[in-house]
């Protein structure tokens, strides 16, 4: 791995990985992939976010949806855990909570195949640093 | 099209399972079925004004909606495309409906700063973090900043310590730069140690990086190259994240020698706790991390002078150093304007207890408990009435109802009898002691004191005997004056921050709950029903079939009876389990 050697290299890095991101997040739908993040604190993990993550992502590659399924930390929402984000292409992230192997089952047959929504959506109650 | 029903427990205690229903069946009515979904959804954190209605993608927001509603929502919002102002979100200063939530100012009473990337990287990836401005601050220091200059943005900023103290963070830099030595140290506080908080443990499970950056910002302002982090060891994960993070930035080049050719140097190491209550202040953490016992010294000196291996020091907790890299990029008028005059920017709280959201959040400095608890937290647990909250944790005391709409910060929270602390929320509703809630903390105290000073050591040992004498009903007035004295000499006359700061439950209980110490002591009752002592356990002979399921099931066979007849509880034998309560399909066994 190179190094950073400067704040200009590290400007740089930042742009070209930010677009990397954005062109992942925003970019043409039929090219672009389901974004799953699974929150995957100690308190997730307890109450099963590994199992899950398992479950997505074995069930996605079996269903043949091509999918990116990464961890992430404690979205915050302890009463809710095991708590999944779901990106579809072109779409506002969507944070669904209490996610079991059924739940996630029916996200994945209901919201990414489909776009139709399931029970158990948390809705966003914070601002982020972006906007303020 | 979308309508998302909120389905928290709130709302649903006020019929949103009705609601969902009646609007699915007039969008089958309408003949929508296949354009119109409706889908109950986790709490919005508005339940003062549920149930809550969602329409996407227009982001309506109506509130108070009954089931009687959902006719008129579908006829008109979903078929004519006109909004029912009549249920619209109103904004209270502007007297206006507010039909898009985006604009509603309820949704501004969260602003994640110091957990701006938890939940959204990967925290394992130090791209992802540098996608999202990760590594600037470091940078701006290190090329546009001297390091004075960068302590006094944070001076400036108004941030103070959010390990519990709230001392200004600014101003603890400056006096370490100011001392000169060969060798000085940046530690970062991970032994989070109050009862009920994981905030610190969120931030490491879910962004290192930032407090990986932070340390090396405070290095560059302080002139030190190394760096330690003192984690518990109960925190596995965040010790194995913390590690993957420390070695991909030192791969990158971010920590190491001759940072972004900067001619800075700068490295973390891990140190582990055991876990220990005490080590969470700051001399007996550096003692612990020098391999001596984790007991506290008087300061002065401070860390600042002779710290860690005798050398100038500088120990911050996680959620100060997360604030820190926004705080440099975004500047200190940004951070400044958050917040109320002495306390700036915002708190994260583990909200936990009888509360529904049981959470994270993270809110401006200057919100009030009510806004914490009944909107964001959504209320109390069951429907049951609120009592109290317990926040600074073992440190900390107890506000009850007057408080609710006191503005949360450093300062009103000490003058109401409590504290910042790290920032655990312990909801307590009807059902709660509290007596026996003082007597939990103590209890707490008691364990984790080092023994070094005597009023700590002794001191709450004698101050937890008093409580546990009065839950047991043998408690007399003259033990109430007895139980606020000793607090005082304690808190005036320990050593260190713990015993200082350990009778505060008792007193906060003993200011706002006199009348529960007073009916344990004149009249042997528990008012809450929790202290068992206090508690006989009645058959009601008239309600009682003679079943014979309570004395089956009582473990020490306490319950004696002829068939179909009434049954006793013999109170000398009887443990108070309430086994026989649980069997009881008549409902004839209460507690008295």
């Amino acid at each position: 791995m190179t190094k950073v050697k400067s704040l200009a290299d590290l400007k740089k890095m930042k742009e070209t990985l930010q677009s990397k991101i954005d062109l992942r997040e925003k970019g043409d739908a039929s090219e672009s992939l389901v974004q799953i993040k699974v929150a995957m604190a100690t308190c997730g993990i307890a109450s099963g976010a590994k199992t899950v993550m398992e479950f997505m992502m074995e069930e996605l590659d079996k269903r043949g949806i091509q999918a990116v399924v990464t961890q992430t930390g404690c979205m915050g929402y302890c009463y809710a855990e095991p708590t999944i984000e779901v990106k579809l292409p072109g779409n506002e992230p969507v944070i669904f909570g209490y996610v079991d192997t059924k739940k996630a089952d029916d996200i994945i047959e209901k919201y990414i195949k489909n776009g139709e929504f399931v029970d158990g959506i948390i809705p966003t109650n914070y601002e982020t640093i972006d906007n303020k | 099209m979308h309508l998302l029903v909120c389905g928290g427990t709130g709302c649903k205690a006020s019929a949103s399972d009705a609601i969902v229903e009646t609007l699915k069946k007039e969008v089958a009515a309408n003949n929508l079925e296949n354009e119109v979904q409706v889908i109950l959804t986790g709490c919005f954190g508005f339940c003062e004004k549920g149930p809550i209605v969602k329409v996407l993608p227009d982001n309506t927001f109506y509130t108070q909606v009954k089931p009687e509603d959902a006719a008129e929502i579908v006829k008109e919002h979903l078929v004519k495309g006109r909004k029912v102002a009549r249920l619209l979100y109103t904004d209270p200063t502007k007297n206006e409906h507010i039909s898009d939530s985006k604009h509603m100012g309820f949704y501004r009473k969260q602003i994640r700063i110091a957990l701006r990337n938890c939940g959204f990287i990967n925290p394992e990836s130090i791209d992802e973090y540098i996608a999202r401005d990760g590594y600037q601050a470091i940078g701006k220091a290190l090329a546009e900043l001297n390091p004075q200059q960068t302590i006094d943005i944070i001076k400036k900023s108004g941030l103070r310590g959010r390990g519990g103290g709230g001392f200004p963070t600014g101003l603890k830099w400056e006096i370490a730069s100011k001392n000169a030595a060969d060798q000085k140290y940046v530690v970062c506080n991970a032994d989070e140690g109050d009862p009920g908080a994981f905030m610190d443990r969120s931030i490491l499970e879910g962004d290192p990086h930032s407090v990986i950056e932070a340390m090396a910002i405070c290095g560059y302002c302080i002139g030190a190259t190394k760096g330690l982090v003192y984690i518990r060891a109960e925190y596995p994960l965040a010790i194995q994240r913390l590690k993957v993070a420390i070695s991909q930035a030192r791969e990158y080049g971010l920590l190491g020698k001759d940072i972004l050719g900067s001619g800075f140097d700068f490295d973390i190491e891990l140190r582990y706790g055991a876990g220990a209550f005490v080590c969470g202040e700051e001399t007996s953490l550096i003692h612990s991390m020098e391999g001596l016992r984790g007991e506290p010294t008087v300061k002065p000196p401070f860390p600042a002078e002779s710290g860690y291996m005798g050398k100038p020091t500088n120990v911050n907790n996680v959620e100060t150093f997360a604030n820190v890299p926004v705080i440099v990029l975004k500047g200190a008028d940004w951070y400044s304007s958050i917040g109320t005059e002495k306390s700036k920017g915002t708190k994260v709280f583990a909200l936990a207890g009888k509360i529904n959201n049981v959470g994270l959040i993270e809110v401006p400095m200057g919100i009030t408990l009510r806004e914490v608890i009944f909107e964001i937290g959504g209320g109390i647990k069951n429907g049951k009435k609120f009592k109290a909250v317990q926040t600074g944790g073992p440190s900390g005391g107890c506000l009850t109802e007057k408080h609710l709409d006191t503005p949360i910060d450093f300062d009103n929270l000490i003058a109401a009898g409590s504290m910042m602390g790290s920032g655990g929320m312990i909801v307590m509703d009807e059902d709660d002691c509290m007596v026996a809630v003082a007597k939990f903390y103590l209890d707490f105290t008691v364990e984790e004191s080092c023994g070094k000073c005597s009023p700590c050591r002794i001191g709450n040992k004698r101050l937890f005997e008093l409580l546990e004498k009065i839950t047991k009903g043998e408690g007399t007035m003259e033990d109430l004056d007895r139980l606020r004295n000793l607090s005082h000499v304690i808190k005036d006359t320990a050593l260190c921050g713990l015993g200082q700061t350990s009778p505060n439950p008792v007193l906060s209980t003993l200011d706002n709950f006199y009348h529960e110490y007073l009916a344990h002591v004149n009249d042997r009752k528990c008012p809450a029903g929790q202290c068992k002592s206090l508690m006989q356990y009645v058959v009601d002979a008239e309600a009682c079939v003679g079943c014979t399921a309570c004395a089956r099931n009582c473990p020490v066979n306490a319950i004696s009876g002829e068939r179909k007849k009434p049954h006793e509880i013999d109170t000398a034998i009887c443990i108070k389990c309430g086994a026989c309560i649980e069997k009881c399909k008549f409902n004839a066994i209460s507690i008295q």
